[in-house]
């Protein structure tokens, strides 16, 4: 299948969920109602229901698994370790502590930046110790134990933080910030997290070629005119930057960056600077998905986006241990 | 005649003794009482003689979760916990029926006397909860005169006429939550002469409203709970913000009942019913509501 081919696919296949997840919800409303709603607004309730609680969902929807797509591709191919991604190496949950910080201080209630700004310092700070650690030629298996490691105590200082929180609620919401959820987000989450996820992707779209360089040694990238410096610059400020924002808004949601990158291979192949582009699509039509599915399932439940993902992800990450295992230890 | 030998004295002197050390009457009333729950503090808190109650929980010292929380500085703070309730040597703790059952359980295999309340969802629930804790407290005076002060300062909002309108109130708690029928929100909502939007939609008990049904029922009020903002902040109140919530709104604020005045029912959850009966009032004022 030729790469244009794929792209323009793929492309449809997010117009289409994103379509689709404007039309899903528990108001049940009807096609022409819900255009109305969108684009006329000459029903008030329905354009609230549609322009100021769906449209933000399908928007965040879109651009979050956009992120986490890209930058599971990204990943995967600055540290050549198949298992990479954002979730697994623990940079979703530094963003969670940071965004916990930042809320359950009342800081991002005095100044609504610190929100995606302290998410983006903690997940720079888990890229920060991969980094250091992948410098001095870790193994797949050293960097993957790294992740864990990191998740957990990020994932254990989250807790804490919320269970000495004196609000009676806020220990409910560590399930929130571990699994992620999009339900009741507004356009105010949009404003302050879109440009972050923006400025991202900026910083990691051009990494392709360099990329491909790096998938033959670092010295041979080196001779071929790449700069290490650069790139490494780029793909920690690039994948903190976007994965911080979007986490800040909507809780970590784990196994995307994973997966679509290996689905992906087979049909593009293996150069990254074809992969980052579909790993993008595909990441957001995996989050689109995964969103509409959690209100057909269990409407009104607010089941969370992670719960879907990690179904699908973990049997997925089990698959690549056992595919990978020869080379892992 | 022959003298009682002194085995005999000595035998109906023990048994004296042993009477004397066991109250006679098995309904005295309790005289070092520990309530381990916020709703039977409150209500043991306004009926108990001085000197019979011992502790409250914690809870009743929280003046956000409860009505009398200078009254309950009086009495020795609990936690819930069978130790420190086994230490205090009560002879009748009083728990709510969702209190920890771990703790009761214990508590009642230690061989206490524990009682336990029901939430009450009605206003008949309260006046017999009321009447239950007057026997038990060995107060029933006081009881009928609380029962008599509740539907006294029911009567003060006049009854909602049959024939109008009513506005339709949606309750929005935190977390998105609202409530149904068969609960006493939805009783105080009703006897303030509003439509509560979770009956209207079927639902019951405790339940997560999402907030685009919220909206697409266009709603004349939106009544909140307290909000635990001002001590920490928490994602529960999001939607609080939301702008589809404040278009809903129209500029209007959201009508803040305290959580404290309907989560027990008392003689103060009459406090609710006026609350939203003067909202409903100013509502009319500013809209008249067409039948």
């Amino acid at each position: 299948m030729s790469y244009r081919l794929v792209v323009t696919s793929l492309a449809l296949l997010v117009a289409l969920l994103f379509a689709a997840s404007l039309f899903t919800g528990p108001a049940g409303l009807d096609m022409a109602t819900s255009f109305d709603g969108l684009f006329l607004g000459s029903n008030e309730a329905a354009r609230l229901v549609m322009q100021e609680i769906r449209l933000p969902r399908a928007i965040l929807g879109t651009m979050i698994g956009a992120t986490l797509g890209l930058s599971g591709a990204v990943l995967q191919g600055y540290l050549r370790n198949p298992l990479a991604d954002p979730g697994v190496l623990g940079v979703s949950a530094s963003a969670s502590l940071g965004a916990v910080i930042a809320i359950y201080t009342g800081l991002s209630a005095a100044f609504a930046l610190a929100l995606p700004v302290l998410a983006m310092l903690c997940a720079v700070a888990a890229v920060m110790v991969i980094q250091i650690l992948a410098g001095g030629r870790a193994g797949t298996l050293t960097l993957i134990l790294a992740g864990v490691a990191i998740t957990s105590l990020a994932g254990a200082m989250t807790s804490l933080a919320l269970n000495l929180s004196p609000n009676p609620f806020a220990a409910m919401e560590i399930l929130f910030w571990m699994l992620g959820s999009l339900t009741d987000r507004s356009m105010v989450h949009v404003w302050l997290s879109a440009p972050f996820m923006v400025l991202g992707w900026i910083m990691l779209a051009p990494l392709g070629r360099a990329l491909d360089a790096l998938s033959l040694g670092s010295d041979a990238a080196q001779s071929m005119g790449v700069r290490l410096n650069r790139t490494q610059t780029l793909t920690i400020l690039g994948t903190a930057t976007s994965v911080g924002a979007a986490t800040s808004v909507a809780g970590a949601i784990g196994f995307v960056g994973l997966i679509v990158p290996h689905l992906l291979r087979p049909v593009v192949g293996s150069k990254p600077s074809r992969l980052l582009l579909p790993s993008a699509l595909a990441g957001a039509s995996l989050v689109l998905a995964a969103d509409i599915a959690v209100r057909l399932i269990a409407p009104g439940r607010d089941l969370k986006l992670g719960v879907l993902t990690a179904i699908v992800g973990a049997p997925f990450f089990l698959y690549l241990v056992i595919r990978y295992r020869r080379t892992l230890t | 005649m022959t003298r009682p030998s002194t085995a005999t004295t000595a035998l109906i002197g023990t048994v004296a003794l042993l009477l004397a050390s066991f109250p006679l009457r098995a309904d005295a009333p309790p005289r070092r009482i520990v309530s381990m729950n916020l709703c039977t503090d409150q209500m043991a808190m306004l009926m108990a003689a001085p000197g019979q109650l011992h502790s409250v929980s914690h809870l009743a010292r929280d003046p956000k979760s409860s009505v009398l929380p200078d009254e309950a500085r009086r009495f020795a703070v609990n936690h819930g916990l069978a130790e420190e309730i086994f230490m205090m040597q009560p002879d009748l703790v009083l728990a709510g029926t969702f209190t920890s059952r771990a703790s009761v359980a214990m508590l009642k295999r230690l061989g206490f006397r524990v009682e336990q309340f029901p939430p009450a969802y009605s206003f008949d629930e309260i006046r017999e909860q009321i009447r239950r804790m007057g026997d038990l407290l060995g107060r029933t005076e006081r009881a009928e005169e609380l029962v008599a002060e509740l539907d006294r300062r029911i009567a003060a909002t006049p009854e909602p006429g049959e024939s109008t309108r009513r506005p339709l109130a949606a309750l929005h708690f935190a977390n998105s939550y609202t409530v149904g029928s068969g609960t006493l929100s939805s009783e105080v909502v009703s006897r303030a002469g509003l439509e509560n939007l979770g009956t209207r939609l079927g639902l019951s008990g405790t339940i997560r409203l999402p907030l685009e049904i919220l909206v697409v029922s266009t709603p004349d009020l939106i009544v909140g709970g307290t909000r635990y903002e001002s001590s920490a902040p928490a994602l529960a109140y999001q939607t609080f913000e939301h702008p589809a919530l404040s278009a809903v709104l129209q500029g209007r604020p959201m009508t803040a009942v305290p959580d404290k005045y309907w989560v027990c029912g008392a003689p103060f959850t009459a406090e609710a019913v006026r609350i939203l009966a003067d909202a409903a009032a100013q509502l009319s004022l500013r809209k008249p509501v067409t039948p």
